[in-house]
């Protein structure tokens, strides 16, 4: 296991998931700051206001390390996947590149806007810049998503003579049925994260005792945008995207349900470990016929296994699979249990006394990472062993002239300054938590040199 | 003019306006340590670039996506086979970015010392690899008939059949960006702060653009013998020549201007210097955007990399538009921010 596809495949995942955790935070606050903001124009409501100012603080530190740790993302392409470039850049360089011209442009210019100009331009360009700052973000992840979209369910293209793929309707890519909804769910999931960090640090405040009339505020709108994001993700988001793997990518439903053996009247499974050799789940614990009627609305309904497909097309790393997808779902539904039960509490006017639900809603803040990473690696590991689904295989895509000292030599470097980063950003954003709003008002801080 | 052509002016423009407006933002970097000595002045500095200079950094970023779009094979091949020198670069790139966002975060001098270095530091790494790297692309790749190539960082330092990525002319090439960045940098600060720090950096930017007439004139000599392609090029399309008479009369433009001490032009010049010798190299390598040093039938051009009509098509349609708004507001924003760094609002307010 140290060729270089290994290491390839290995560095990719590290510097995507490593990334990711950075643009979750700011796509999720980058609704809920402009929630602030408008509120803060519209009323003049200085609360608010503050309010903003000290998530948009937050905001540019996860954007500064999402930006940093962004560009790797794209320069991998051509430096670790040449092959793969070359087959499907005829498609996907059409979605990379207007990531870039229509999303990164707007943000980072507006960040500039949000950050340094309230002074020079003014209340209104102030909370335009704030629109922009989301609109920007959002087109962000439409164009990766759809560039994942076209991975996992090729659409609009033909091939050519020398075997590269060619886009034949811009229109096409972007539209193409699996971007619909699982955009939709990653989005949704980023604002969970936003909301769930926001109501953490608002339930922090409430439990010290400190900045108690902003905490309500954050627990308020985390708790509301945060009950609201958790039931999308499971319906119908999570739903559809399931029925769509189901219908396009059977091999890959099977693998992440641990389902080995076609049968009618399906079992879901919900705890167990997969057993590759008796291809099997030890210590199983499973809803009967479950998944048949979560598929197909009926009971009896016959689901495909794994053991009817031949084990080449299997994804390579099944049980990781299996476990990424029982963890996402597994905390999907402890996120809209704990949420809804938190908006109940809200509803009834007992949630800021409620000190065991502001525990829980403190302690949950990391989980939703968790989550997210785990749906990632659920669409990724499932796509496996192809990196274009039934197109192109991964083992055919790395760079053929990069070998496996120079990919390594890479990847230990990532992982150092990845972890030194980590550790800076931990304490940066504790450090600014515990300078708390109210300090912020007024003054400058991350990324603000001087205004 | 073909669409293939056409795009590869838009690849050349976004990567030179990348150079233009980056190029400032290295250059301060350069140059920041020695005009800015105490804390007040530092920050100074960082008013000057921080509300730009992340978009800025855009247009590499979006430049290589438009590569990728217009020429896959041609990003493929080149971004795997500099593979150890693009690495370097994100590291660098990262830790800059970061320095500019967190060095004013905490009062506590070791920590703005330390993001000061790493600024610093970073600006003239990035500035000297990019050079290199452009010194790369005129120099040429050993290509194999696959359309792949891998350099190692430096072989015998001699540009030839096997090269690294380092020899002696990518070094210079290295050394001019830098120099050339260095006196970019220090004419947007002159026209963006005063005092102490202005005159600080006229003096360097009247050394530097001495240090740039230099190495330009051993560089040119040279060129001839690195790659024999740029002399047969303008021999066989005359009409490009423009280019490399405009950017000497904007070099020549910048000295003079800088005598008569209007700094505005100065600035406007050097940037136009710094178009017009990417714009030079560029017409010289058309249509090849990859030279093969031991096969020339191995090497990538526009036309055996270029994506599908179709693709290149519909492609310019959003392109144009896109770019056309990035323009609008990108310039909106700099007009806003426009005119020296206004101390008052930094002094006494230290976090």
């Amino acid at each position: 296991m140290t060729s270089a596809l290994f290491y390839d495949r290995l560095q990719f995942a590290v510097t995507v998931i490593f990334h990711y955790l950075f643009p979750q935070l700011t796509m999720g606050l980058a609704l809920l700051i402009f929630y602030l903001k408008s509120r803060a124009y519209w009323t003049h409501d200085a609360h608010y206001d503050q309010a903003g100012h000290f998530w948009t603080k937050i905001f540019a530190l996860s954007f500064a390390f999402g930006v940093a740790t962004g560009i790797p993302m794209e320069f991998q392409f051509g430096m670790n996947w040449a092959k793969f470039s070359t087959f499907a850049g005829g498609v996907i360089g059409q979605t990379l590149a207007m990531e870039g011209i229509f999303a990164f442009f707007l943000e980072s210019t507006f960040l500039g806007v949000l950050l340094f100009g309230k002074k020079k331009f003014g209340p209104f360009i102030h909370w335009m810049a704030a629109l922009m700052l989301l609109l920007g973000s959002w087109l962000s992840g439409l164009f990766v998503i759809a560039t994942n979209a076209w991975m996992q369910h090729p659409v609009s293209y033909t091939i050519d003579h020398d075997g590269a793929v060619h886009v034949t309707s811009l229109w096409g890519l972007l539209t193409n049925p699996w971007l619909f909804w699982q955009f939709s769910h990653v989005m949704t999931a980023a604002v969970a994260t936003g909301s769930f960090v926001m109501a953490a640090v608002g339930a922090y405040y409430l439990l010290s005792g400190i900045h108690l009339d902003s905490a309500k505020t954050f627990v308020r709108t985390g708790v509301v945008a945060g009950a609201g994001a958790s039931l999308l993700l499971l319906f119908p988001t999570g739903h559809h995207e399931a029925l769509q793997v189901f219908e396009h990518q059977p091999i890959k439903g099977a693998a992440f349900e641990g389902h080995f053996y076609t049968e009618a009247g399906a079992d879901l499974v919900l705890l167990g470990q997969p057993n590759m050799d008796t291809l099997t789940i030890d210590n199983p614990l499973v809803a009967p016929q479950m998944l048949s009627f979560i598929i197909h609305k009926h009971f009896g309904a016959e689901i495909k296994g794994l053991t009817d497909f031949p084990r080449e097309q299997w994804p390579d790393t099944m049980p990781l699979l299996y476990y990424a997808y029982h963890m996402m779902v597994g905390l999907g539904t402890i996120f809209l249990s704990l949420m809804l039960t938190a908006l109940v509490l809200l509803w009834r006017g007992h949630l800021f006394q409620a000190r065991w639900m502001l525990w829980a809603l403190m302690l949950i803040a990391p989980f939703p990472y968790i989550a997210t990473t785990a749906g990632w690696m659920t669409a990724e590991l499932g796509r496996q062993p192809w990196l274009v689904y039934g197109l192109f295989r991964t083992a055919e895509g790395n760079s053929p002239l990069v070998g496996s000292g120079n990919v390594l030599f890479s990847l230990l470097g990532f992982l150092g300054l990845y972890l030194f980063l980590g550790l800076l950003f931990l304490f940066l954003f504790f450090e600014i938590i515990s300078r708390g709003p109210a300090a912020l008002s007024g003054t400058r801080s991350i990324s603000e040199p001087m205004s | 003019m073909s669409i293939d052509i056409l795009w590869f002016v838009i690849v050349v423009t976004m990567f030179a306006v990348y150079a233009v407006l980056d190029g400032f933002n290295l250059g301060t970097g350069m140059v920041y340590l020695f005009v800015a000595r105490t804390d007040l002045e530092r920050r100074v500095v960082m008013k000057a670039i921080g509300p730009v200079w992340k978009g800025n950094e855009v247009w590499l970023v979006a430049g290589g996506g438009v590569l990728f779009l217009a020429f896959p094979k041609a990003f493929a091949a080149g971004f795997s086979g500099f593979y150890l020198a693009l690495n370097m670069v994100l590291w660098v790139l990262i830790m800059r970015g970061l320095s500019i966002a967190l060095r004013s975060h905490f009062p506590n001098s070791l920590w703005r010392d330390f993001w000061d270095t790493v600024f610093a530091s970073s600006s003239v790494l990035l500035a000297m690899v990019l050079g290199a790297a452009v010194g790369n692309i005129i120099r040429g790749v050993p290509l194999a008939g696959d359309g792949y190539f891998f350099v190692p960082l430096w072989t015998t330092f001699m540009p030839g059949p096997t090269p690294g990525i380092l020899d002696w002319f990518t070094v210079l090439m290295g050394l001019l960006t830098v120099a050339i960045l260095a006196v970019h940098g220090a004419n947007y600060l002159m026209i963006k702060t005063d005092a102490v720090i202005h005159s600080r950096a006229s003096r360097i930017a009247v050394a530097g653009g001495w240090v740039v007439v230099l190495l330009t004139l051993v560089l040119m000599s040279t060129l001839p013998f690195v790659q024999p392609v740029l002399r047969h090029t303008y021999d066989t399309y005359p009409l490009g020549s423009i280019l490399p008479m405009l950017s000497v009369t904007a070099l020549a433009g910048a000295l003079y201007f800088r005598r008569v001490g209007k700094e505005t032009a100065v600035f406007f010049s050097w940037a136009l210097f710094i178009l017009g010798g990417l714009g030079s190299v560029a017409w010289g390598l058309f249509p090849n955007l990859l030279i093969a040093t031991e096969d020339p039938t191995h090497s990538l051009t526009i036309y055996n990399t270029a994506a599908s009509p179709y693709g290149l098509q519909v492609g310019l349609v959003w392109f144009s538009i896109g770019i056309t708004m990035v323009i609008a507001y990108t310039t909106w924003v700099y007009l806003g921010f426009r005119g020296k760094v206004d101390r008052s609002s930094i002094e006494g307010n230290y976090e």
